[in-house]
């Protein structure tokens, strides 16, 4: 019965458990999709990258490319007017 | 009782087809075989979808496009070749490609007409322009790119027909780009790829 709440409290404890961060303000495009690639690479299934990216152009392409992308889940998007922070698991290698 | 009669001769007539049809036999190999060549054709499907980009410009504002699509769709996982033609080989130059020009001539979104874009330093006056914007914008430089790109697993390749028409040599060119190709390899490549771009 409590199952669709405890997907929800799962879901925003592992957005937030994030084991790299990848740092990429103030570069603009294509690096952010690119250096987000090549950190998911790196990355062990489970595993979730935090991207900080300054290009407002950030948010549509690396959601486009997660979507597109075997292996990779966007789990979040968020930004603080400044900062746009994303939110990658890698699912599978 | 009596409506039986027609049932179980139409099982027999799917249990035993005609003499001069197929047999059971000869289906089930027929299914077999399908299934074969089915399962063939789904696992090429499988393989990395392919970009195939011919590159023929070397002005610093036409050098980006193929660097960037071609970077971008190898980190979507597409196996990505460009072709270099003509001007296009210059930004695969070692020397060349950190001296990449914007024409002023004949580009009508320069603030400036065409009969004073063709004064001796006006090209150079609008490349610098070019590049302190670029640097300003903390967009990446054609070389940073096409190391970034070199770095993904794109493949560059030099057409051989223009490298000797132009006078250079592989040597001249970045180490990982591939020389000695023609234009039957890149249509091989066209005729393999999912999306083709002359750029």
């Amino acid at each position: 019965m409590d199952l669709p709440i405890l997907a929800i409290v799962v879901n925003i404890m592992t957005t937030r458990d994030v084991t790299e961060t990848l740092d990429v303000r103030g570069k603009n495009c294509p690096m952010p999709v690119i250096e987000t690639k090549q950190a998911a690479d790196r990355l062990e299934v489970g595993d979730v990258l935090e991207v900080l990216a300054t290009d407002p152009g950030s948010v549509n392409d690396l959601g486009g490319w997660a979507e597109a992308t075997p292996g990779v889940e966007l789990l979040d998007q968020d930004d603080d007017g400044d900062v746009y922070r994303h939110y990658v698991r890698k699912v599978a290698e | 009782m009596s409506a039986d009669g027609a049932g179980p001769s139409d099982d027999d007539a799917r249990e035993t087809p005609d003499a001069g049809g197929p047999s059971r036999a000869e289906l089930a190999a027929r299914v077999a075989e399908l299934e074969a060549r089915l399962e063939t054709v789904e696992s090429t499907d499988e393989g990395p979808r392919k970009m195939s980009i011919i590159a023929t410009k070397g002005t610093l504002d036409m050098a980006y496009p193929p660097l960037i699509l071609a970077s971008t769709a190898a980190a979507f996982g597409y196996d990505v070749t460009v072709f270099a033609t003509f001007w296009a080989l210059d930004v695969l130059h070692v020397e060349r490609s950190a001296k990449l020009r914007l024409s002023a001539v004949g580009n009508p979104n320069l603030p400036l007409p065409n009969a004073l874009a063709v004064l001796p330093g006006v090209d150079r006056l609008a490349t610098r322009m070019m590049e302190r914007r670029i640097a300003d914008n903390d967009t990446a430089t054609v070389e940073e790119l096409l190391g970034t790109a070199i770095d993904v697993g794109v493949e560059f390749q030099a057409c051989q027909m223009t490298m000797d028409l132009l006078g250079y040599e592989e040597d001249d060119l970045y180490e990982g780009v591939t020389a000695g190709v023609g234009a039957a390899t890149a249509i091989r490549d066209m005729a393999d790829a999912d999306i083709q771009l002359l750029v």
